[in-house]
């Protein structure tokens, strides 16, 4: 079985371990079940009812990202403690869709592989969007970041980011209206207070509503005092960490109180 | 499990046994969550981590011992467990670690 998740990890599927972990007189220790998007699970925890419970829960695992460990009795009945089934969803690789390519994108793509994200940059302007001046980026697209989005929005989930650096609005309106239409779990978009206004503007009147336009962090990052387009990386990246993982309202960790170690993302 | 893959296949490649740990619950305030995997070869190399360098040590020898027994098995550092105590979890939490040959 190791073969089968090895290979569905190296081909970036979405795929859920379970293994029994505790069990009554520890028998059956180890036991696994592999179970991905579609199609039969592979091996067995050792008894078809727990089989049945466990497949299901690892498939919810997989939809929300997230590891747990869940107990059922000996036959997979819920609500019961006897057999503890760690379950591992293997998500794929989490997207960063970076429109413009500029300094500022360089920088940002950098961060963004550090923290395990497969970088896309994305310009219509073909003498920008070259390969050699975005060294970290996976994948660099010469094409109407509009067009580019539309062409990806099946792919693209909660846990993609989409980031609009252009501040050029016949690139960041179309784009962005164009990210709304995604199921990303960030949009944000760069430019001044007085570029966001105007940009807000011209969104609402290409149709934008005031609840879609919420969904856009302008201007993109948290306030760090960043200045180089390094700083400003990092002031996204950790805006992006805090939406993803729920910290909404980030605040420096030494004016805030409570555990500085929270568990809501799967690995 | 996916950052120690190349570990694990250089190993495998080499006719080394491994085994394989992996966080499955966090009490308290932990440095890694649940699934965060260690793994380790039968002339311990040791790949990924658990916690932020606070039971490793311990976590080699228990998958020492798993190698040898060929048993897997759940173990608990924290302030619950004495011998863990003395491990020390500087952070306070608990963490508790399933430890398993990959013979599967």
């Amino acid at each position: 079985m190791y073969e089968v998740l090895r290979d569905a990890l190296r081909r970036d599927e979405p795929v859920a371990l379970a293994t029994v972990v505790t069990a009554p007189g520890m028998t059956g220790l180890g036991g696994k079940l592999l179970v991905g998007r579609g199609g039969e699970p592979v091996g067995s925890l050792g008894e078809p009812g727990l089989d049945s419970s466990a497949a299901r829960d690892a498939r919810g695992a997989l939809a929300m990202g997230r590891n747990a460990l869940v107990h059922y009795g000996v036959h997979g009945e819920i609500g019961q403690e006897a057999v503890g089934v760690f379950i591992q969803a293997f998500s794929p690789q989490p997207r960063m869709i970076i429109l413009g390519a500029v300094d500022f994108s360089a920088a940002l793509a950098s961060m963004a592989r550090v923290l395990g994200y497969r970088v896309v940059v994305c310009d219509a302007r073909p003498v920008f969007a070259t390969a050699r001046r975005f060294p970290d980026a996976d994948e660099v697209v010469a094409e109407w970041p509009d067009r580019y989005l539309r062409r990806v929005a099946p792919e693209l989930g909660p846990s993609d980011a989409v980031c609009v650096l252009t501040h050029d609005a016949k690139f960041d309106v179309p784009g962005i209206i164009a990210a709304l239409e995604t199921d990303v779990g960030y949009i944000g978009a760069m430019g001044s207070r007085r570029t966001t206004e105007q940009r807000n503007l011209r969104l609402g009147e290409a149709g934008v509503t005031e609840e879609q336009l919420a969904r856009v962090r302008a201007p993109i990052g948290l306030d760090i005092g960043a200045r180089t387009p390094e700083e400003t990386a990092v002031s996204i990246c950790a805006e992006i960490i805090a939406a993803q993982s729920g910290t909404d309202a980030a605040v420096t960790l030494s004016a805030s109180s409570g555990p500085i170690h929270r568990h809501n993302r799967a690995l | 499990m996916k950052d120690v893959l190349d570990d694990i296949e250089r190993w495998r490649a080499g006719g080394r046994r491994v085994a394989v740990a992996t966080v499955v619950d966090v009490l308290g305030s932990g440095p890694r969550g649940p699934g965060a995997t260690m793994a380790v070869s039968e002339d311990g190399e040791v790949a990924g981590s658990v916690s932020g360098g606070c039971v490793e040590g311990a976590v080699v020898t228990e998958a020492l011992e798993v190698l040898s027994s060929g048993e897997p098995r759940l173990r608990t550092f924290g302030y619950s467990d004495d011998e863990a105590f003395a491990v020390g979890l500087t952070c306070g939490g608990t963490l508790t670690i399933f430890v398993e040959p990959l013979d599967w």
